[in-house]
């Protein structure tokens, strides 16, 4: 009966083969060699199959790593993150600001506290902001979000390292359900059958670079929007690439202020945000052309300096007619509303940028057509990739870790077998349900606002004022991207 | 308590010609422990009479024979047998009743055994599906924690799941099969070494079985037999109404083709009523009845508070009240002609 060995005479083997061979180690290490030693006899044995393997340990694949480590109904799974680089530990937080930000969103937040790992958060570095401009620089328009009274926040911008290093100090604590494999690259996938063929492996087998093969009942695919789940299932994707590369910096402002707003602009080349990460610092995020893009980052600070608070400032995009035809719209809004609307505030202006911190990235959008497959399925970026204009991109991604957490969790209480398509048909509906509308709002913001054609103009001016007299429905709008 | 049971045992016994007797059951019937207890029991012979009417008038299509297993429907469940786990094919009325009946069970069970395991609610418990089929119900229920044991008279069927549930090596310490029926497994554990006797299971769960079985008191008999005393038997069944006939048969077989053609035959339908006056003459307590219905749109069943077709039931074997087994035959005999 192999299959009733346990973990202790498995340790306590590998613990009298240590006495023989190494005599002077100290007993500490003895015991933890012991226990290696016993993980490895496990790990060898031929009908070892994992319950989940995640593949991709960035944000969310991490997430989702921990989440299922941390949930009750799956105590006693097996899961394995696979992540092909090496393992990001945070011992102090670094002085300098790292360029990577994302926009955390309260449900977000919540997730990340779920997993204990909100905590971390808040103690190395996050700044949360209460209110957002959204403004035209063709027309006078804009919008503003806020939560009423300014009271609570909106959201938090976090760099992305350190979300996942709070991440991974959390997966170390979970080492009795969660198992990481730093530096393991995935070369091949094997697909199971759909009905069991007899002497067919009904599993999902991962081989990894180092000749290992692996087994699993359910694989998650989260490696980022080139995912090669994704590929290797051969899902259609729709995607294209947005003639847009973002350019991204760290900020230093002219003089220090109370940073809690977030800032973007809609250029004719693309939208411009700045995202407050303290008093004095702020993240930027310009989206556009790939020529201006190139054409920025070979420019001194000074001269970029420049070209920032002049994207910011400068009203040279507006013509005579968008100006007055703006005036007339507001003034009409606001015959029918007199309360509503807000004034135009502006940006802190920038005084420096950060060394080294000035890269660019190409933009594109992406969505799978299907995000689940027999026993797989796919979260986050290898799912749905979208424009950084909203700040949604790891929003989705952790909504996915929350629905598939929660359906999993249902399922391992009913003895469902976790990689049966029952459940992740509806965790695919469900995300598609949410993601869709997002993705498709996001691109079509970006598209109404690549352009200075008056007509477009014009509508999306009086739209966006529209929009900013309308409290019931900024606060859907809001509400949708908080999810 | 058992004394009824015996008697109509026996008085099959007593009717049928010994070569009808051998046919069907398998050898592992103990002839010796049947002959003893006809020779006990045989003075009651006179209410036994009695009884006799009422029950060939209550069964009905059903013989009283001395096995649950009926051969014609061994035959068309053994050319069903690779089909199970086709999650879309036959059984897939069978794959999506796991989302109810898996919570009835799991749920009744805790209200009892409280979790100790987080992930493993029903560690500790063992428990016997009745007419396992491939499977399908006993590996959630092994997932779950318990130690399970499926038995179904068609050897092909106990082949599939064994086949199913050998892939998997979290089931292969939970989950094991025999195929013979539940009367032979009730004889094997009452000639078997244990003290407490027969007395072998937390639960027995029979889930769309009642309504293949010939025989039904002796269904009965044996899952008591099998039970500890405080254990649950789970039976989902369809019910006896006119409305179970125009969707269970005609529109779930013949128009829909949700199950194959003719794998249910109306006869032995039995009303949530009837069975329970059945399992509590056999010493069960019936704790909860709770209607099922199937969406074929959706491919999902649902609760419901009608039992009308589709029916889950929950009784508990009550403890034996000391050994005061002495049957009041004088009562029996009232009763019979109220």
């Amino acid at each position: 009966m192999m299959h009733k060995l346990t973990k202790a005479p498995l340790a306590l083997n590998g613990l009298g083969r240590c006495f023989n061979t190494e005599k002077h180690w100290s007993a500490v290490k003895i015991i933890r060699r012991g226990l290696v030693c016993a993980q490895h006899e496990g790990d060898s044995g031929k009908n070892e199959v994992y319950d989940v393997i995640i593949s991709g340990g960035g944000m969310v694949g991490s997430a989702m790593a921990c989440s299922l480590g941390m949930d009750p109904n799956l105590t006693g799974k097996k899961i394995l993150l696979l992540e092909a680089g090496k393992k990001k530990v945070m011992d102090k937080v670094p002085d300098a600001y790292s360029t990577r930000v994302s926009s955390i969103s309260p449900g977000s937040a919540t997730l990340l506290s779920g997993i204990g790992a909100w905590e971390q958060i808040s103690q190395m570095r996050c700044k949360p902001y209460k209110k957002m401009q959204v403004w035209d620089a063709c027309s006078d328009a804009l919008i503003t979000f806020d939560k009423e009274n300014l009271q609570d926040e909106m959201a938090y911008i976090v760099e992305n390292d350190i979300i996942v290093a709070a991440i991974t100090k959390q997966l170390e604590g979970l080492s009795d359900n969660v198992q990481v494999k730093y530096r393991s690259k995935v070369v091949k996938y094997t697909w199971p059958m759909p009905h069991q063929a007899a002497d067919s492996i009904p599993w999902v087998q991962v081989t990894l670079a180092n000749g290992e093969t692996l087994q699993t009942k359910l694989l998650i695919g989260a490696d980022g929007p080139n995912s090669m789940v994704r590929q290797e299932l051969g899902i259609p994707t729709v995607k294209w690439n947005y003639d847009q590369s973002a350019v991204v910096a760290v900020l230093h402002l002219s003089e220090p202020t109370e940073n809690n707003v977030a800032w973007q602009r809609f250029l004719p080349t693309g939208p411009i945000a700045m995202l407050p990460l303290s008093d004095t610092e702020s993240s930027l995020v310009w989206s556009t052309s790939h020529q201006i893009a190139e054409g920025l980052l070979e420019l001194d600070e000074e001269s970029f300096v420049d070209a920032i608070n002049s994207a910011f400032w400068s009203n040279e995009n507006q013509s005579e007619l968008i100006e007055t035809a703006g005036s007339l719209f507001r003034g009409a809004l606001s015959a029918i509303m007199p309360s509503a609307g807000s004034p135009r505030q502006l940006p802190p202006s920038v005084a420096g940028i950060g060394p080294k911190t000035r890269v660019m990235f190409p933009l594109g959008m992406g969505h799978a057509s299907e995000y689940i497959r027999h026993r797989v399925a796919l979260i986050g970026d290898a799912a749905h990739r979208v424009h950084p204009l909203a700040g949604q991109g790891a929003n989705l991604g952790f909504g996915d870790v929350a629905c598939l957490t929660q359906l999993l969790s249902q399922a391992a209480f009913n003895g469902k077998d976790l990689g049966a398509i029952q459940h992740l048909l509806e965790y695919e509906t469900e995300r598609q349900r949410h993601n869709l509308p997002m993705m498709a709002a996001i691109d079509l913001m970006k598209r109404l606002y690549s352009t200075n054609a008056a007509p477009v103009v014009l509508l999306r001016t009086f739209g966006l004022q529209a929009t900013n007299m309308l409290p019931a429905l900024k606060e859907q709008i809001m509400a949708f991207a908080s999810k | 308590m058992y004394s009824n049971k015996f008697s109509r045992l026996m008085l099959g016994l007593c009717c049928r010609k010994s070569s009808a007797v051998c046919g069907v059951v398998r050898s592992g019937f103990s002839w010796t422990t049947v002959c003893q207890q006809r020779t006990l029991w045989l003075q009651r012979n006179d209410f036994l009479e009695m009884e006799k009417h009422t029950v060939l008038r209550q069964t009905g299509a059903r013989s009283v024979s001395q096995t649950t297993v009926d051969p014609s429907e061994l035959r068309r469940f053994q050319s069903l047998a690779s089909k199970w786990w086709d999650e879309q094919g036959e059984f897939a009325a069978l794959h999506a009743m796991n989302d109810l009946r898996v919570p009835f069970i799991r749920d009744n069970l805790l209200n009892v055994h409280r979790a100790r395991h987080p992930g493993k609610p029903l560690a500790g418990l063992r428990i016997l599906d009745v007419g396992c089929g491939g499977g399908l119900l006993t590996e959630p229920l092994g997932r779950l924690g318990a130690t399970v044991l499926g038995i179904d008279p068609v050897e092909n069927s106990i082949g599939t799941a064994q086949l199913h549930s050998s892939y998997d090596p979290d089931l292969r310490d939970q989950v094991s099969y025999q195929a013979c029926t539940l009367e032979e497994l009730s004889a094997e554990e009452e000639g078997g070494e244990q003290e407490q006797g027969a007395a072998q299971f937390d639960a027995v769960v029979a889930s769309e079985v009642v309504e293949h079985l010939a025989d039904l008191e002796t269904f009965a008999f044996c899952c008591s037999n099998v039970l500890k005393p405080g254990g649950s038997l789970f039976i989902t069944t369809i019910n006896k109404t006119n409305l179970s006939y125009a969707l269970g048969i005609i529109v779930a077989e013949q128009i829909l083709r949700i199950v194959p053609n003719g794998t249910h035959d109306w006869e032995k339908f039995i009303s949530p009523e009837e069975l329970e006056r059945l399992l509590e003459s056999n010493g069960f307590s019936v704790q909860s009845v709770q209607g099922m219905l199937y969406n074929p749109l959706s491919g999902a069943w649902s609760w419901t508070n009608s039992t009308a077709i589709n029916y889950a039931l929950h009784a508990v074997r009550l403890k034996d009240a000391a050994e005061d087994s002495s049957p009041h035959p004088e009562d029996h005999a009232a009763a019979a002609h109220s």
